[in-house]
């Protein structure tokens, strides 16, 4: 508990004096470190520092998981941008479902954004561990139901 | 180096205007509501990441980087929601796919 607080306060205080620029002010870096007081204060009464609100131990994972992610998501923009310039003859839309094996909310909600974040698919409803999504052509659902994205979805969450 | 950076940030703003002219095309182009989505899906991904990555290569100072930087990653983490709430909405008043071979506007139920 105490380690999220403090993390939090140093996120909020390294954001603070990025996005401001000034360092050295003589008033404004106060009010600064008063306004990170406050939020980290609000924060604490509204009880949403823990471990799923904050979740430090996803940070190093992260660097693994983003970047494919991001290479994910490359190429399935140029997958669906070829599809709009080939016409709406050319996609097969259908609803499809897919096991999601996470075991925390946290880690469905990855893998669920995830597949929302590609496009060519979106998730329609999560229910245990299913996840209905819709998917642009057969290829598309195919590529998800391989089950790359949910085994390093699951992966990233780790020993949660 | 200067010269270097202006190439890949002019590279990367025009890689990110013409995918956002392709999804734009693609609202207009798609059948229905649900692959209407999917070609919003690319103005809300590569489309942003190439043109605020090339803003954060033209950003003078820290400050201007690191709000681009946020910029990015907010929209990276709000898009799929927004996506996926419509989606839902959707589903949930019964509206189905279209199917190959039906009629062009079929937004209707």
């Amino acid at each position: 508990m105490l380690k999220y607080t403090v993390s939090l306060a140093v996120i909020m205080a390294i954001i603070w004096l990025l996005f401001s620029g000034m360092w050295t002010h003589p008033i404004i870096v106060p009010l600064g470190a008063a306004s990170v007081l406050l939020t980290v204060y609000l924060a604490t009464r509204m009880k949403i520092i823990d471990r799923e609100g904050h979740p430090l131990h996803l940070l190093v994972p992260s660097l693994k998981y983003w970047p494919w992610l991001l290479m994910e998501i490359s190429k399935s923009n140029l997958i669906v941008a070829r599809h709009v310039l080939a016409g709406k003859n050319s996609i097969n839309p259908r609803m499809a479902r897919v096991k999601a094996s996470q075991k925390t909310a946290l880690g469905r909600t990855i893998f669920a954004n995830s597949i929302t974040l590609t496009p060519g698919t979106v998730t329609v409803h999560v229910r245990d561990n299913e996840i209905w999504f819709y998917a642009l052509t057969e290829e598309i659902e195919q590529g998800l139901k391989d089950g790359e994205m949910d085994r390093r979805a699951t992966e990233f969450e780790g020993e949660s | 180096m200067e010269l270097v950076l202006n190439i890949i940030s002019m590279v990367l703003l025009a890689a990110g205007s013409l995918l956002l002219l392709i999804g734009g095309l693609g609202l207009l182009r798609f059948p229905d509501f649900y692959s209407r989505i999917q070609a919003a899906g690319i103005t809300d991904t590569l489309c942003s990441i190439f043109i605020l990555v090339g803003l954060m290569l033209q950003a003078d100072s820290l400050p201007t980087g690191g709000k681009l930087l946020f910029t990015l990653l907010f929209l990276l983490f709000t898009a799929p929601t927004a996506s996926h709430a419509l989606a839902k909405a959707a589903r949930h008043s019964k509206l189905d796919p279209w199917r190959p071979g039906e009629g062009g506007a079929s937004s209707k139920r």
